[in-house]
C-alpha cells in the first residue's frame, strides 16, 4: 500500500521529493485564479463559425464574446485548424463542433472544453486547470507538461502522452502509443486500452493506472499496489466523463516511478548504471 | 520539419493531381522550399517496353547564370536524344515541362540501368524517374507554383505521394527535394519526414551493391533500400517492416509502387501521420489539414502507431 499522511484525499499522499515540496501546492485554494478573468454567465450563448477563418481570428473572436460576458460559446467547422482555443485563462463553457488541428487549447486555465471530433498533436499543452474532453481520437503529446484539470480523450491517443506532466489527470478511453508518461513528474494518468512500450520512462513522479496490456516499462519506472483510496477516486473520475474500466477498476495496473533515478544530485552517473 | 501526403483510389481513378496538390499546399507551412509529387497513372500505352522519362537538365537557378546556359541546355537535350538513339531506344513523345525539364516516353527493350547510367553521365542530367506508371515532378517553391508550372492539376491516376520541404541538412535545389525514385527500379518512389542516423553505414552497404546516389539525402536511401530488398524477394510491405529495424533514426515515410501505397512509422513515433481510410479511398499525411483540404467534411481519422507499417492496393 502507498504511505499516506491522512484518508481525507488523493492529495494527502506524502510527497518525498524536493521539487515538489518547495513548488507544488496540494491544496486547490492555493491555485490562483489570473488576475485578468472576466465574468461571465453560462446561460450566455453565442456560435461562432470558423469556416474560411484564421485560427488568431477566431481565437480574437472567442476572447471578444468572453468581454461581452458570453459564457458558452460554440465554435463551429473547426475544421481541423491548429491552435484553436488557446490561452483561455477564464471560467467558459467551450464547445468545438468537429475536430482540433496542432496546439488545440493549450495553455487553459479554467474553461470546460468539449471536442466532438479529434485533436491533432500538443493538446492541451500546459493545462493549469479546467477540464478538455474529447469525443474521437488525439494525436501524439497529448497533454504535455499539464500542471492541473482533466484532460480526457474517449478515443486512442498517439505516443508521448502526457510528457513532462506536472499535475492534473489525463484519462484515455482507449489505447496510448510508446513514451506515454515520459519524464512525469506529478499527476495521475488512466489510460483504459493498451499502452505502448517504454511507459513512464524515466518518470520522476505521478502514477499510471492502465487497464490493458502494457508493451513494456520504460526505464525506472515499476508496478505498485492499488489502494482502495485510488479505485475510489478512479471510478468517481471515470463515472464523471462516462467511462468505464474494461476489467474493473480494481483490475488496473497501477505504475509509478522506481525513483532510482530520482535524486540525481545523491549519484554520480557510474552509480546510476549499477542501480538500474 | 517537412511534410510528407499520399493518397490512394482503390478500384478506380481520379484527378490525383489535383487533389495531391490540393494537400500540399494546405501543408505549406511545414516547409516551403521546394514541393514534389511521384503521380501513378496510365502514363505509357500499356505494351510491355513503353516508358515514360522525367528528367532535366540544369537546376532552374543556373537559368540565371548567364546566355550561355541556355545553349548548354539545348546541346544536354540533343545529348540524351542522340544516346537515346545510339542504344535503340524510340522516342514516341517529348514534352517540354520547363524550360530545364521534359517529359519523354520511349520504348526500349534493352538493360534500363545501363540507359538510364548513360544518360546521367552527362553533366546536369539527373533522371527523375522512369517508370510505366510513374510520373515524378518536383521543383521549388509552393505546391500552386510547381502545379502550375509543370500543369499538374489534371492528372487521371489511381495513387499519389507528395512532399513539401523544409531544407536542412542539404542545398535548396531540385537534386534535394522529395520524392525520390528508386534508381534504376521502375515505378518506385518515397517521401520521407524525419531523420536516418546510420545513413552512410547503409549508403555504403548499398553502393557496395552497385546502387548510385544522386544526393546525400537520406530519403533517397529509403528509396533505394525498399527497391534493393524487394529486388531480392521481399514484397513491399515485408521490405517496409525489414527497414524499422535496418535504418536507425526517427522517420516516417510513405512510398508508392505501381499498384501500391504504404506508409511506415519507426519505433521512436516521432515524427507525424495522420490517415483517414474508406473502402475505396486512403488519404494520409502529416496533418489533418491537409486530408481536410480533400474530405472538408468531419471524417474519423487515426494515427498510426509506432513501428507500424501499412500498406493499400489500388
Amino acid at each position: 500500500m502507498a504511505e499516506l499522511t491522512s484518508t481525507g484525499s488523493m492529495h494527502a499522499e506524502k510527497l518525498t521529493g524536493r521539487t515538489q515540496q518547495i513548488f507544488f501546492s496540494a491544496v486547490e485554494s492555493d491555485r490562483l485564479a489570473s488576475p485578468h478573468a472576466i465574468d461571465v454567465d453560462f446561460d450566455k450563448l453565442v456560435d461562432i463559425d470558423a469556416e474560411g477563418r484564421s485560427a488568431r481570428e477566431v481565437n480574437q473572436e472567442i476572447a471578444a464574446r468572453m468581454r461581452e460576458g458570453y459564457g458558452t460559446i460554440t465554435v463551429l467547422n473547426p475544421g481541423a485548424k491548429h491552435s484553436l482555443g488557446v490561452g483561455i485563462l477564464n471560467r467558459l463553457r467551450l464547445i468545438f463542433k468537429g475536430s482540433l488541428g496542432y496546439f488545440g487549447c493549450g495553455l487553459s486555465d479554467g474553461p470546460n472544453i468539449q471536442i466532438s471530433g479529434r485533436v491533432g498533436w500538443s493538446c492541451a499543452e500546459n493545462m493549469m486547470s479546467g477540464t478538455i474532453v474529447i469525443q474521437k481520437n488525439a494525436g501524439s503529446t497529448f497533454g504535455a507538461a499539464i500542471r492541473g484539470g482533466d484532460l480526457v480523450c474517449k478515443g486512442d491517443v498517439g505516443s508521448r502522452t502526457g510528457i513532462d506532466m506536472k499535475g492534473g489527470t489525463i484519462i484515455v478511453g482507449g489505447r496510448t502509443g510508446a513514451f506515454s508518461g515520459f519524464m512525469m513528474q506529478r499527476g495521475r494518468m488512466i489510460v483504459l486500452g493498451d499502452a505502448g512500450p517504454n511507459l513512464g520512462d524515466s518518470m520522476y513522479d505521478g502514477i499510471i493506472y492502465v487497464g490493458g496490456k502494457i508493451a513494456g516499462l520504460g526505464v525506472d519506472a515499476v508496478d505498485a499496489e492499488m489502494t482502495e483510496l485510488e479505485c475510489n477516486w478512479i471510478k468517481r473520475k471515470l463515472d464523471q466523463y462516462g467511462l468505464e474500466a474494461p476489467n474493473g477498476v480494481e483490475n488496473l495496473r497501477k505504475i509509478e516511478s522506481g525513483k532510482q533515478l530520482w535524486n540525481y544530485d545523491s549519484l554520480e552517473p557510474t552509480e546510476k548504471k549499477l542501480v538500474l | 520539419m517537412c511534410g510528407i501526403a499520399g493518397l490512394i483510389h482503390r478500384g478506380n481513378t481520379s484527378n490525383i493531381g489535383s487533389e495531391l496538390l490540393s494537400m500540399l499546399q494546405s501543408l505549406k507551412h511545414r516547409g516551403p522550399d521546394s514541393t514534389g509529387l511521384a503521380m501513378y497513372g496510365s502514363v505509357s500505352d500499356g505494351s510491355e517496353n513503353e516508358y515514360v522519362m522525367r528528367y532535366k537538365v540544369a537546376e532552374g537557378a543556373d537559368l540565371a547564370t548567364g546566355f550561355k546556359i541556355h545553349d548548354e541546355i539545348a546541346d544536354r537535350f540533343n545529348l540524351v536524344r542522340n544516346r537515346l538513339a545510339e542504344y535503340d531506344a524510340v522516342v514516341v513523345s517529348v514534352d517540354d515541362a520547363t524550360p530545364y525539364a521534359r517529359r519523354c516516353r520511349f520504348r526500349y527493350s534493352g538493360d534500363l540501368k545501363r540507359l538510364a547510367d548513360y544518360l546521367e553521365d552527362i553533366e546536369g542530367v539527373e533522371i527523375l524517374s522512369i517508370g510505366k506508371a510513374l510520373e515524378l515532378i518536383k521543383d521549388l517553391g509552393d505546391a500552386i507554383t510547381v502545379g502550375d508550372q509543370y500543369r499538374l492539376n489534371h492528372f487521371e491516376g489511381t495513387h499519389a505521394i507528395g512532399h513539401t520541404r523544409m531544407a536542412t541538412e542539404s542545398d535548396v535545389d531540385i537534386r534535394s527535394a522529395h520524392p525520390y525514385w528508386a534508381y534504376p527500379f521502375l515505378d518506385v518512389a518515397v517521401v520521407h519526414n524525419g531523420q536516418l542516423t546510420n545513413y552512410w553505414n547503409s549508403r555504403r552497404a548499398l553502393e557496395r551493391r552497385g546502387h548510385r546516389f544522386m544526393s546525400n539525402c537520406d530519403s533517397e536511401l529509403i528509396a533505394v533500400y525498399l527497391a534493393d530488398a524487394m529486388n531480392r524477394g521481399d514484397d513491399l510491405e515485408e521490405s517496409m517492416n525489414r527497414s524499422l529495424s535496418e535504418l536507425d533514426g526517427v522517420f516516417t515515410y510513405v512510398v508508392a509502387t505501381d499498384d501500391k501505397l504504404g506508409m511506415a512509422k519507426d519505433y521512436m513515433a516521432a515524427k507525424p501521420m495522420v490517415l483517414y481510410e474508406s473502402d475505396d479511398f486512403v488519404a494520409l499525411a502529416s496533418e489533418e489539414v491537409a486530408i481536410r483540404s480533400v474530405f472538408p467534411h468531419e471524417i474519423e481519422t487515426i494515427d498510426p502507431y509506432e513501428g507500424e507499417v501499412r500498406v493499400w492496393q489500388s
